[in-house]
């Protein structure tokens, strides 16, 4: 074991293994970040239709496109969806196979985070809605500036968990040539001709990533609870 | 002619204006909620001037009938004519007509993610840009058509007499002006859930005054507060009514509603039983179902 180690280190310091893990970190945040906002994005508007869906005929279209999307995201594996963003969707043109990864995780976030903000929007007291469009306010308005703020403050908490479980996703976006955390100490066991030692320490780094960002949610969700606390 | 008619109504946003009718005007109201009947086949008219008190026991449609009158509650049937437009007309822009009836409910429905005085700004704030918006997307369009039209026949711009700043500089001395009146402004940045119910219910009162409404419609104002904090609220909206305010009245605080209405509906199983003024409504009773109600309350 000791031998293993001292090999491992000596690979990651001396022959440069660090550069791939450091981009792969770097990677690997940037796909759960972007792909997480990208997936806030999506996911508002596509609960904000969903909601909506029972107001009129175009609301009620577009909201079954919604949930066509949900079904379609929500039902296959993001391998697969990777893979055929990879060799299908995207194969005319060449992209950059992080910003691959970043579409291809920000389509699948949403469409879960879609589900967890339309949660969220049902939470809010009805009477929020009622208030905003007596005092002349639109449907629109009122959803943007008094319903969808207090949802998002409700849903911090899942949407937390919904970025650890998409950090941890990231770990498959190897398949299409991105440098992630997972590529790169499988390129150091490869390298090595080991591999205790570089996946027990790929786990380590998932771990310590993941309690840090449990860590952040805590901070910012009780940020966002500030209106909420008494003097 | 016709193009004069046409920018006038573009300019002041007003509907056109329908001859004798009343401030607040219902026609054969019906409202169901599935298979249940709520409201049947109510007409009512209620002048400028005004304070109606509905009273009535629970379950006899007067919240229901409240929230018809600016149309929270779609009507199943029947049409509402608030000075003159018909509220229930798809055509009719809804939000326009809204922002000057001001409504108040028994939940208070503060805006839980703002202070009180984003509170009562956000709405005359928003319409204000709105509408300075408008104006300059119009003018823009007319600078661009100006530029084929001949020397003689440019069109004039609309005057643009204020900025967003100043938009928003107004609505923060009329919303601080407010709270001053209600003895709350110290109160201007705290979140709705420091306050307690009597000064959420002020608050939200002070936010439906903001947009300068012509009626203000009141949902069982006090029924959500403990007993001491009715007192402070009921002050409030008796000073609004000796201001002169046009109000519509749910309550259950008969006291109240005999000494400010000048005019109380009862209401029971959908319909309105009786009605007068609060003089003959309490003292001297016809409809047997309102002497019941009141020989409960009183």
């Amino acid at each position: 074991m000791g031998h293993k180690l001292e090999v491992f280190f000596k690979y990651l310091i001396t022959y440069g293994g660090y550069k791939n893990v450091i981009t792969g970190l770097r990677n690997t945040l940037i796909i759960a970040v972007a792909g997480l906002i990208i997936g806030i994005i999506i996911g508002a508007i596509v609960a904000a239709v969903k909601v909506a869906g029972s107001r009129n005929k175009v609301a009620k279209a577009i909201s079954v496109v919604g949930d066509a999307y949900t079904g379609l995201f929500r039902g296959t594996p993001i391998i697969v969806q990777l893979l055929i963003f990879h060799y299908v969707i995207f194969r005319a043109i060449q992209i950059d196979s992080l910003l691959e990864a970043v579409i291809v995780f920000g389509l699948n976030s949403g469409a879960y985070v879609a589900e967890i903000m339309r949660g969220g929007i049902l939470s809010v007291d009805i009477g929020q809605m009622e208030a905003g469009r007596t005092v002349g306010l639109s449907y629109t308005t009122t959803m943007l500036k008094i319903v969808i703020p207090q949802a998002i403050k409700n849903v911090v908490p899942t949407l937390g968990n919904e970025l650890i479980a998409l950090t941890k996703d990231t770990s498959v976006a190897g398949y299409v040539a991105t440098m992630d955390l997972n590529a790169a100490f499988t390129a150091i066991a490869g390298a090595t001709y080991d591999f205790i030692v570089p996946y027990l320490f790929l786990a380590l780094v998932y771990l310590v990533l993941v309690i840090l960002m449990t860590v952040i949610i805590r901070f910012v969700e009780r940020r966002m609870r500030k209106s909420e606390r008494r003097n | 002619m016709n193009e004069e008619i046409k920018t006038q109504s573009l300019v002041s946003q007003e509907e056109p204006q329908e001859q004798g009718r009343a401030m607040l005007e219902v026609e054969h109201l019906t409202k169901k909620f599935g298979d249940l009947l709520v409201l049947d086949d109510i007409s009512e008219k209620i002048e400028q001037g005004e304070k109606v008190a509905i009273i009535g026991p629970s379950g006899s449609g007067k919240s229901t009938f409240l929230r018809c009158l600016n149309v929270l509650e779609d009507p199943t049937s029947g049409a509402v004519y608030f000075e003159g437009a018909n509220l229930c007309d798809l055509k009719v822009d809804i939000n326009l007509q809204r922002r000057r009836m001001g409504m108040v409910f028994q939940q208070f429905n503060l805006f839980n993610n703002m202070n009180v005085l984003k509170n009562i700004t956000l709405a005359p704030v928003h319409v204000g840009l709105q509408d300075l918006k408008k104006v300059k997307r119009k003018n823009f369009f007319t600078k661009v058509g100006n530029v084929f039209r001949a020397k003689g026949k440019k069109k004039e711009l609309l005057p643009i007499t204020t900025s967003a700043k100043e938009i928003k500089e107004a609505a923060k001395e009329n919303a601080m002006r407010l709270l001053g009146r209600i003895g709350l402004a110290d109160k201007a940045n705290v979140y709705p859930s420091t306050l307690s119910g009597g000064q959420r219910q002020r608050i939200a009162i002070v936010r439906a005054l903001a947009m300068n409404p012509k009626v203000m419609l009141f949902d069982e104002p006090t029924s959500a507060l403990d007993p001491e904090m009715v007192g402070e609220v009921l002050a409030l909206i008796k000073e609004l009514a000796d201001d002169g305010m046009t109000m519509v009245i749910v309550t259950h605080e008969m006291g109240f509603a005999r000494e400010v209405a000048t005019r109380v509906l009862f209401m029971d199983g959908g319909k309105i039983q009786e009605q007068g003024p609060p003089e003959q409504i309490f003292g001297n009773p016809k409809n047997d179902r309102l002497k019941d109600f009141l020989s409960k309350v009183l």
